[in-house]
């Protein structure tokens, strides 16, 4: 069978995630809990996690997080690494020992900042950097896969069932103001590290549950902008789209919801004659990234999290409330498990971007 | 010369018992094919004259009339078939070109029949038409590469390029009032303008009884420049200046003085029984930084308020030829395939010259992508497109919107007899013959192209649902949901699709 | 009430109009064998001159001469349309002469025959507006 990056994989899912908007940091049990009574969802050939604010002492640097084939690759990669970054740590990955984890790669990770005169040199600002040698490492180097570049947030991705992955990565040890999880049901794919969920770029990752129907030409049209989506999955594609919305093309991420699940004519017809115009300006503009078919995402990044479902709400997902915190999920038992006594449970609409944002002044 | 003397093609088959002698036939046909022996009182044909336009097919109230092919035949020759032979006798006899229309009829692969659409199976569901909404609005324009916002930060929504809004991505094709008639243009017009789409004028004017669907027209500049005035241009709601036809790549057109009467001199600003040639070239186009003066010449003369069309043939450099009008300025490029019709093209060009819009589409798409200036125009394709089916694996490819002619024409009664050039089209359509022109009621004519598109605009939501999607720019390029059947892999790759099967 | 109207700028002087009327009205149910090899006789006629025609059938006028001038009773007015009961007729060709349209005129039997909107036969519709190909003849409220 062909791994990943050969040919369209689509797959079911299941996603969860948890936001403190006080900016509390908690460890990643509640969100194992959480995943792993959707155990039917995932078939065992993937799982993963991604958390923010868990790495304070290096806010300021990128943190690669790195799956190796061979110490080859291993070595190339660095040689990279230490020609165009300044790498302030680097270390393996701890992991523990589960039996339902097996070939494992070799895992690192380095905490990174761009050379300052390599990156004048490219004209590139930092993050644009960044995204062009994690491209150039995933493409070129055979047997190395940057999985993980965020600044102060991680992802942590295996094959296997989500609640062993988080186990597997001691996500005990880990404290975050945000978690989100994917549990996969890929139909089509042998199982490969780098193909779990979450995708990430720089510091947004997104877990996804559905299949695009628009995956082709949302790819062909990010492409044009140098993204090279070379896993073929519609999570990455997704990610690429809003990197290139909210950080390229500067829209909020309101209104690159507006683009990605943008309402029907016949809504934007009904609105009031500016809000109007926006959406037909942001749906015509945009016309090839509107995704459709089923999906379900959390978007995380820095300070945030998004949830949004297709127009046609296609694919479940809830939300709960209480206090300072937002459970997101696909199902509720799953919200349940870790807070039975909710303020407020909700699905929102088709198309309905959710945001949750840490509260004001709120800093991590 | 007896050597000139031609068996014809068709014969016109009459079933004696069922005629009852009404004559509809003998009436309705102009090239008097017909006629009544009053002395037997039998109708009898002379089949040499028969064009094979089943007008006396269509109208016979008894259906005792059919046309068949010959089966006279010169001793069998795969090389040197009938009509090679024909062909040569005809030029000996006339020292002429030979001369043809519509589009090219020779076997060549058809690219579209050898496609086929995906559809959901449990993965992903399929959307039923009938109970989501399944949208198929097109704008076609240029788009922002940035969006801009103003000191306050919101978002300025205001379109420095003008956006031609369509219900449905289908348009009818350029067809001039001269080559078709005068019902023929208000059919078009008056569906064009209930279906919220666009028809075109071809390069002959606006007849001024037609400036009230000006919402719904785009007006053609082509090489003779024929009927181009201020008020013209003000009338439309797009300029699409014409390079060249797909029917006829690299030849002006030639539309003789007999048809050169009354309003079309008029329309056409020039004097009755003049002949109207339309140059090979734009003389003012030599080369590429020539057409961006023109785009921005009709720019200026509009106040930036009209998108530009610029329509080429599908020939071999098709897609560098793209890449060069996208980055002229103009906000929609046309591409016109070498199946598409004419009303007159000399037959050689017509069945040898250019390539399969499929192909062109295919490359015109992949490069501009790879270029990253696909969002500089909207592609618009025409050529050929005969059914629902071809539109989606159209849009599948890459084409924003597709034009129809030959089919337009077909919803209003052409027969595809290939004999517009004689200007005696039996069904109004190719003719300027009162007489005949009458044939053709618009009021009929426009409710059978709305009919037309409100029935390919069904399948299309039909299609789309069954492939889980429910917006038309969901589907505009998205190629995985082509597969391919029985090519090649040079013919896949070029299309960048994958075989069935895999 | 719905009326025959015609539009000559659409007649292509084909005739049709008159086979279908006169197929409408035979009684048979198939035209080849109700019309071969006779000369028809119906009830709606072609009138043209050089390029000008148009279909001529009773008009179904609101205050009908025919039927004033009709001595036997023969024709009336039922729901608006002028119909002939061609058991009272007694063939003195009043009513041809009274008609300022020429839409009354015997059949082959010697008495009066008129377009009754193919109420009386198989038609249904009027058979002659069903046939016009190019929408000349049109039935329709006005």
């Amino acid at each position: 069978m062909r791994l990943e990056g050969f040919e369209h994989i689509p797959s079911g899912c299941a996603i969860s995630g948890i936001f403190s908007k006080a900016g509390n940091r908690f460890n990643g049990e509640d969100i194992i809990k959480s995943i792993a009574v959707m155990h039917d969802r995932s078939n065992g050939l993937g799982g993963g996690f991604a958390a923010y604010g868990i790495y304070p002492q290096y806010k300021d640097f990128y943190a690669f997080h790195i799956f190796y084939d061979s110490v080859t690759a291993k070595e190339e990669t660095e040689n990279y690494i230490n020609s165009m970054y300044e790498v302030v740590s680097m270390e393996k990955i701890p992991t523990r020992k589960v039996k339902a984890i097996t070939d494992e790669p070799i895992i690192w990770r380095y905490f990174v900042k761009p050379m300052a005169v390599i990156e004048a040199e490219k004209q590139l600002d930092e993050d644009e950097f960044v995204v062009r040698s994690v491209m150039y490492v995933n493409s070129e180097i055979d047997g190395a896969y940057i999985f993980s570049s965020g600044k102060n947030m991680g992802v942590f991705k295996a094959v296997g069932f989500p609640e062993d992955v988080g186990v597997y990565y001691k996500l005990e040890d880990y404290e975050a103001y945000c978690w989100t999880a994917h549990g996969r049901y890929p139909t089509n794919t042998p199982g490969w590290w780098g193909g779990a969920h979450p995708f990430a770029m720089l510091d947004n990752s997104v877990v996804h549950n559905g299949e695009i129907s628009s995956y082709d030409a949302n790819r062909r049209y990010i492409e044009m902008f140098g993204y090279k989506c070379s896993l073929l999955t519609d999570t990455e594609a997704i990610t690429y789209i809003i990197d290139y919305l909210v950080r390229k093309q500067g829209l909020t991420h309101e209104e690159a919801a507006q683009v990605i699940a943008a309402p029907f004519w016949e809504t934007i017809d009904s609105k009031e004659p500016e809000e109007r115009e926006k959406l037909t300006y942001l749906r015509n503009s945009f016309a090839s990234l509107l995704v459709t078919g089923p999906f379900s995402i959390l978007l995380g990044f820095t300070g945030g999290l998004m949830a949004l479902n297709d127009r046609l709400k296609l694919r479940s997902m809830v939300i709960g409330e209480k206090q300072d915190k937002v459970y997101i999920a696909s199902e509720e038992d799953s919200i349940r498990i870790i807070e039975p006594n909710l303020e407020r449970v909700y699905s929102p609409k088709g198309g309905e971007a959710v945001i949750v944002r840490l509260n004001e002044g709120v800093e991590v | 010369m007896p050597i000139d003397f031609l068996y014809p093609n068709y014969e016109v088959v009459r079933d004696q018992s069922r005629c009852i002698t009404c004559r509809v036939c003998e009436r309705q046909c102009a090239n008097n094919v017909h006629h009544l022996d009053k002395e037997l009182n039998t109708m009898f044909s002379d089949e040499s004259k028969c064009v094979n336009c089943h007008r006396c097919v269509s109208l016979c109230p008894t259906r005792a009339l059919k046309i068949v092919k010959t089966d006279h035949t010169f001793k069998e020759n795969a090389n040197w078939t009938g009509e090679a032979i024909a062909d040569v006798y005809r030029q000996a006899g006339t020292g002429g070109v030979l001369l043809a229309s519509m589009g090219n009829p020779k076997p060549y692969p058809i690219y579209w029949d050898k496609m086929l659409i995906n559809a959901s199976q449990v993965t992903n569901p399929s959307i039923d038409p009938l109970r989501e909404p399944m949208e198929t609005k097109t704008f076609l324009g240029q788009k922002p590469s940035k969006i801009e916002r103003d000191e306050n930060g919101k978002l300025i929504t205001k379109y420095k390029t003008p956006q031609l809004e369509l219900s449905v991505p289908i348009m009818f094709s350029a067809m001039s009032y001269g080559s078709i008639s005068y019902n023929a243009h208000e059919s078009l017009a008056r569906a064009a303008s209930e279906l919220k789409t666009f028809y075109n004028t071809g390069e002959g004017g606006l007849h001024k009884d037609f400036y009230r669907y000006g919402k719904n027209t785009i007006v053609q500049v082509a090489s003779g420049r024929f009927g181009v005035h201020k008020g013209f241009l003000e009338s439309c709601a797009a300029i699409e200046i014409k390079i060249g036809q797909g029917a006829k790549p690299g030849i002006g057109g030639h539309l003789p003085g007999t048809k050169i009467v009354g309003d079309i001199s008029k329309t056409r600003m020039i004097p009755v029984g003049t002949d109207a040639i339309s140059p090979a070239p734009h003389h003012d186009i030599y080369s590429i930084e020539d057409l961006r003066q023109l785009v921005f010449s009709l720019k200026e003369a509009t106040e930036y308020k009209k998108p530009v069309i610029v329509k080429i043939a599908a020939v071999h450099n098709v897609a560098a030829i793209a890449s060069g009008i996208a980055r002229s300025g103009a906000d929609i490029i046309a591409i016109d395939g070498y199946r598409g019709g004419t009303g007159a093209a000399p037959t050689r060009i017509r069945d040898n010259v250019g390539i399969p819009i499929e192909l062109a589409l295919a490359s015109v798409d992949k490069r501009l992508r790879d270029e990253g200036i696909r969002g500089n125009v909207s592609v618009v394709i025409g050529g050929s497109i005969r059914n629902s089916a071809d539109i989606v694996k159209a849009i599948a490819l890459g084409a924003d919107a597709v034009y129809i002619g030959t089919s337009a024409l077909l919803a209003l009664g052409c027969h595809l007899c290939r004999s517009c050039q004689s200007g005696k089209c039996n069904w109004g359509i190719a003719t300027q013959r009162p007489e005949l022109v009458r044939r053709l009621n618009p009021e009929i004519g426009y409710k059978r192209l709305v009919n037309l598109v409100t029935a390919w605009e069904h399948e299309i939501k039909e299609m789309m649902g069954g492939m889980g999607i429910n917006s038309i720019e969901a589907l505009r390029g998205n190629r995985l949901m082509l597969r391919g059947i029985g090519l090649n892999e040079k013919e896949l790759s070029i299309l960048g699709i994958k075989h069935a099967g895999e | 009430m719905k009326r025959i109207y015609v539009n000559e700028k659409w007649c292509l002087g084909c005739h049709l109009c008159e086979y279908y009327c006169a197929f409408a009205n035979s009684g048979k149910d198939d035209m080849v064998k109700a019309l071969k090899n006779i000369t028809i006789n119906p009830r709606i006629r072609i009138e043209e001159h050089n390029n000008i025609s148009f279909a001529v059938s009773c008009r179904h006028c609101e205050e009908p001469l025919c039927v004033k001038s009709c001595i036997s009773g023969a024709l009336s007015v039922n729901d608006g349309i002028i119909s002939i009961n061609q058991d009272k007729c007694v063939g003195c060709f009043t009513c041809v002469l009274a008609c300022p349209y020429g839409c009354v005129m015997p059949n082959d039997d010697g008495v009066m025959q008129k377009c009754e909107l193919c109420t009386k036969n198989a038609g249904g519709q009027p058979y002659c507006v069903q046939g016009c190909p190019n929408k000349a003849i049109v039935f329709e409220e006005r």
